[in-house]
């Protein structure tokens, strides 16, 4: 399991950095997204299920949803 | 500019949690810890030791954080509401698939809801979690339904009503039992693991659910109709 965990640390970093550099910003977004719902993971292998929640409802939910609401209603590229 | 002190910034943020986060878990939990572990079963009779902390031994945090979600939805809606111009043209409508689809979920994803933060006290979750899947109910309705609109009054007052009682209800408690938020010896505390038990955490839990659901649905429909003439239907969220 501590082999899945690695993979799941390494995998966020990567694409923490790929959100940093993407010029699409929706692209980018759903990056951060997915860095949270992998936080939630990692929360729930520590036995904190309250907190895996929250992290999944609120940060891969609907941060994610305000963010793309936002885009839609500005530009969808980085200047 | 960006591209050269984006990667510094990163490398002194790695620097700095390399140094200061401690690599292996403490040894022991502190006296206030170790209180709670030992003592939150007994004293408040609730499955779930974490909402003891959160709605109990530290519910004035809690009152304190649903303020400031109810500050930050206060603030979006003021802002939101007072901008003009922003229409886009009429989107899409989606197809009869995706509407029905969202109103047949819509029931079963609020019912989740409430049962995430009516069970608050016994299994992981409560008054946070459920109102925001009670939320990403309302958000998946509006998506499927462009040109529904919520029912502000209502949701207004099923806030400040939920926020209202949650402040009463730690006030019966500085009254019967001397202290704010107070549990002891207010409402009885039943069997352990049992639906009715842990005395008001469960109360106060739902008031919080409320809130939070009704707030953070507000927020989205507020974001999605911002800069659209003035609503002129107040239809019910509820199909």
């Amino acid at each position: 399991m501590i082999v899945v965990d690695v993979l799941v640390c390494l995998a966020m970093v990567i694409t923490g950095i790929a959100a940093i550099f993407q010029r699409s910003l929706l692209s980018a977004v759903v990056m951060v997204g997915f860095i949270s719902l992998m936080v939630a993971y990692l929360f729930l292998r520590m036995d904190a299920p309250d907190v895996a929640m929250t992290e999944a409802a609120i940060a891969a939910g609907l941060t994610t949803v305000i963010f793309l609401i936002a885009i839609r209603r500005t530009e969808d590229t980085e200047k | 500019m960006r591209q050269i002190l984006t990667p510094i910034v990163l490398v002194l943020l790695a620097v700095v949690l390399w140094r200061t986060v401690p690599m292996t878990a403490p040894e022991e939990i502190s006296a206030i810890g170790r209180h709670f572990v030992e003592h939150g079963v007994a004293e408040n009779r609730g499955a779930n030791i974490v909402t003891s902390v959160i709605v109990n031994y530290r519910g004035l945090d809690t009152l304190g954080e649903v303020s400031v979600l109810f500050l930050s939805v206060a603030g979006a809606g003021f802002i939101l509401r007072r901008r003009t111009g922003l229409t886009l043209e009429t989107p899409t409508p989606a197809s009869e698939l995706v509407e029905t689809g969202a109103r047949l979920l819509f029931g079963p994803i609020v019912l989740f809801g409430a049962y995430i933060f009516a069970h608050g006290h016994l299994t992981p979750g409560g008054g946070f979690q459920g109102g925001a899947v009670v939320a990403s109910a309302v958000l998946l309705l509006l998506l499927a339904e462009r040109d529904r609109a919520l029912a502000h009054n209502a949701l207004g007052w099923i806030e400040s009503l939920s926020g209202f009682l949650y402040v009463l209800v730690g006030l019966i408690g500085l009254a019967l039992a001397g202290s704010f938020l107070s549990n002891k010896g207010i409402l009885p505390l039943g069997a352990w693991n049992s639906l009715f038990s842990a005395g008001l955490i469960p109360v106060i839990y739902m008031l919080v659910g409320l809130k939070v659901g009704s707030e953070l649905a507000a927020l989205i429909d507020t974001m999605m109709h911002s800069g659209e003439p003035a609503a002129t239907e107040t239809e019910e969220a509820r199909p």
